[in-house]
Order: C-alpha cells, then sequence, then structure tokens
C-alpha cells in the first residue's frame, strides 16, 4: 500500500516537473524563421533570391541621398555605415533624455534626416523612411537584439506590455491570445508563430511588399476588426519597445521573409 | 418644469450637434440585438425564437468573414482544405453538447473561459474595445447566423476515435 502511495506521490511530482518546464521552454523566444518551410527559409538566406533586398538597395540610395546642405548619412556614419555601432543599432528602441520617451529606429533616422541633413523630415513610416530603416537595420544583420528596459523606459516597457494583452475590435483578441498562447499551432493552412519583431521590416509572401512592424500593427489590428493606432503613435511606440525587449537574444534578420 | 423651452434649445450649437448624432446614427442600430441569459453555462432559448437552418450553417461556419470556425476546428467538411489546429476538432460535439450549451458557447465563450481566444460572436456591441468604423453597431454573427450554426453543430455526431 505505502509502495502504491509513493509512487503515485513521485509521478505526481514528475508530471508538474514537466509541467513547470514546458511552461518555461514555451516562453523562451523562437524567431519567425523557425516557422518557415525550408524553402523560404532558403530563399531569405540567399541574398540573390530574399525580394526583400530591393528594399536594402532603395535605402542605401537614400543613404547616400544629399541633404539640403549637401551632407549625406554616409558622411558621418562612414561608407556602407562602418562607423557604425553594429551592436548599439540592436538595442532600439532607445530612451532618448530630450523628448523624455522611447525613441525607435525610424524616429532616430528621422531625427537625423532634419537635423544634421537639413531635409524636410518624412512621415513616420512612409515607404522611403522603411527603406532606410530597413537598409540601416539590415547593417546589424546577425547582431543579437539587446533592448534594457530596466531604467527609465521601464514605464513605456510596461505599458507596451498592457497594450499586447489587451483585448480589441470586434474579434476580441489580443497579441497575446495568439502568440503567447497558441504559438505553433495552425490556424488555417498557417502557423503562428511567436510574433517576434526580429526579422522586420520584413518582405511579406502575402502582399509582396515590405513592411514596417507598425505596418503589421495596423494589418493585425484591421484583422480584429478594431480601429488601429496612428503608425508613430507612443502607443504603437510602446508596443515596438515591448516586442523587442520581448525578443532579446535573438538575431536580426532583416530583411527577413514572412508569410 | 420646463426650463428649456424648444426655441432656446435650437439656438444652442451642442444641443443641435447632439440631435444630429441621434438621427445619424438610428441607421447603425438597425440590426436588432436579442438579449440573452445564460443558466448553467447554456441558453436554451433560440436567440429571438429564430429557427435555425442547417445547409446556411455548414455554410457559415466555413465563411471566412462569417463563423470561420475552421480557422482553429477541424470539422468534417471535406471540400475545405487545411482546418485550424488551435481549438478541438468537432466531429462528435453535437454528442457532447446540447444546443443550449452551444449556443452558449458560441455567443459568449469568453463567459465559460476569460483567456479564450475565441471570439464572442454575439455580444452586445457596445461592449467592444476600439471597433472599426465598419463594425459599429454589430456583432459577428447576426441572431439568424447563430441559430444556423447551432443547427449545423447539432447534426456533428460522428464517432471519433482519441
Amino acid at each position: 500500500m505505502t509502495l502504491v502511495r509513493t509512487i503515485v506521490i513521485r509521478a505526481m511530482w514528475a508530471t508538474g516537473l514537466l509541467l513547470l518546464f514546458s511552461i518555461t521552454l514555451a516562453q523562451e523566444p523562437k524567431s519567425g524563421y523557425e516557422y518557415l518551410t525550408a524553402s523560404t527559409r532558403e530563399m531569405q538566406d540567399d541574398e540573390f533570391s530574399n525580394p526583400g533586398m530591393k528594399a536594402v538597395e532603395d535605402g542605401r540610395k537614400w543613404f547616400y541621398d544629399k541633404g539640403v546642405n549637401g551632407k549625406t548619412c554616409a558622411d558621418c556614419h562612414g561608407k556602407e555605415g562602418s562607423q557604425f555601432n553594429k551592436r548599439a543599432l540592436a538595442n532600439y528602441p532607445i530612451y532618448n533624455q530630450e523628448f523624455n520617451k522611447p525613441f525607435t529606429l525610424q524616429e532616430q533616422i528621422n531625427y537625423c534626416w532634419e537635423e544634421h541633413l537639413d531635409n524636410v523630415p518624412f512621415v513616420y513610416d512612409c515607404v522611403d523612411l522603411v527603406e532606410l530603416e530597413t537598409y540601416v537595420r539590415y547593417l546589424a544583420r546577425d547582431e543579437k537584439v539587446n533592448v534594457d528596459v530596466t531604467g527609465k523606459l521601464k514605464p513605456f516597457y510596461e505599458k507596451g506590455k498592457h497594450l499586447y494583452n489587451t483585448r480589441f475590435g470586434q474579434i476580441n483578441m489580443s497579441c497575446a491570445s495568439c502568440h503567447d498562447q497558441y504559438a505553433g499551432k495552425k490556424l488555417r493552412g498557417q502557423v503562428l508563430s511567436q510574433g517576434q519583431s526580429n526579422g522586420y521590416p520584413a518582405y511579406r509572401l502575402g502582399s509582396g511588399k515590405v513592411t514596417s512592424l507598425h505596418g503589421r500593427f495596423t494589418e493585425c489590428f484591421t484583422s480584429f476588426r478594431a480601429e488601429p493606432f496612428d503608425r508613430g503613435s507612443p502607443e504603437f511606440i510602446n508596443l515596438e519597445l515591448y516586442l523587442n525587449a520581448r525578443g532579446n537574444s535573438l538575431t536580426i534578420e532583416t530583411p527577413a521573409i514572412r508569410y | 418644469m420646463f426650463n428649456f423651452p424648444i426655441s432656446q434649445c435650437l439656438r444652442k450649437p451642442r444641443f443641435i450637434f447632439l440631435l444630429g448624432c441621434l438621427v445619424f446614427s438610428l441607421p447603425l442600430a438597425a440590426e436588432k440585438y436579442y438579449q440573452w441569459e445564460p443558466r448553467d453555462f447554456a441558453i436554451e432559448k433560440p436567440l429571438g425564437g429564430l429557427k435555425g437552418n442547417l445547409v446556411r450553417g455548414r455554410k457559415l461556419v466555413a465563411q471566412r468573414d462569417k463563423g470561420n470556425c475552421l480557422a482553429c476546428h477541424a470539422m468534417p467538411i471535406k471540400e475545405e482544405a487545411f482546418h485550424g489546429t488551435v481549438g478541438p476538432p468537432l466531429h462528435d460535439i453535437g454528442s457532447r453538447l446540447t444546443a443550449g450549451q452551444l449556443r452558449f458557447r458560441i455567443v459568449n465563450q469568453a463567459g465559460i473561459n476569460p483567456l479564450t481566444v475565441m471570439p464572442v460572436f454575439y455580444r452586445n456591441p457596445i461592449n467592444v474595445n476600439r471597433i472599426s468604423d465598419e463594425y459599429i453597431g454589430k456583432t459577428i454573427l447576426t441572431a439568424q447566423e447563430v441559430e444556423d450554426v447551432v443547427t449545423y453543430l447539432m447534426t456533428l455526431k460522428q464517432e471519433v476515435s482519441r
């Protein structure tokens, strides 16, 4: 009798530990790359067949484009961005002292574009700015995402996390509903990913366009039948901050290929 | 009693604005919403006393902009490829649940599991967060469509090996 009881208790412990272990496993960040088919992975890895490289090339043109004062991005950042601290590029969004808010890579580029090149700033998330962002992030390819949210960014991170877990629209879903609970399961023919941001801006096989992260948020909101926030709005920037920090330790894959 | 004579009200721009809002919001409320009351996790009475139709229900569960049940659930509908795996398969749902229980799950699955990913197909439209303009005042399925789907699901009594 005691033997049976010991076995039952041990089995219960084992099940509990296994459950705990599987929960920790589920929280390990996993790039969208791992949910792609072999042929799509091949397409992403080969720069000649990756259609996202078109945006990188277009962005490179902007990088050498003369501003109103005759300067180019390359004057400060070097030919092919050689003066960039590539590791720092993987830290975005970073805290900006002057504006007291998180600064996304796009905002930083736009800030330089206006302040140092004397240009009229881009509209947030317009095609040209996304191309330039794609190019700059491409330069930091293979760097590990490393967003520090312990300091002044903490409250913005918490807001982003709250948004991530908030249900929206007539369909009444949150980002977490799919990407935290059901990653790996199939939604019709499509495998749900963890919704990591390390590949963005990414080339989308569905639309045939390079889409920024805020563009992707807009698509998700529309499919929830919810009114999306504006691109570049504080809400989406907080969400971007949360997502990037959530994907810390993943490698940047821009321009990735996603469904 | 009348502190605000009509003639005085009409001179107030705020009043005119509110009146305008009321008039223009009338067509939005055209779709009738029937209140429902669950008991023991079931809604025994059909919504609005409507009668469901099997053929329409079978069509609705596959329709992507309507029920779209196939997105998450596998069902015995062979002509449609790629059934989802998010939710449980529904091949024998008609023998596992009663019509009332099914109705409550379609109308408000979140009332059973607050963490569910399943949309609330028939909730009071005023309780939606940031709904897009196109869908203001509308439920995902109409009361008639809910009944059609319930009627179809009740016919699924296939034996499945688990």
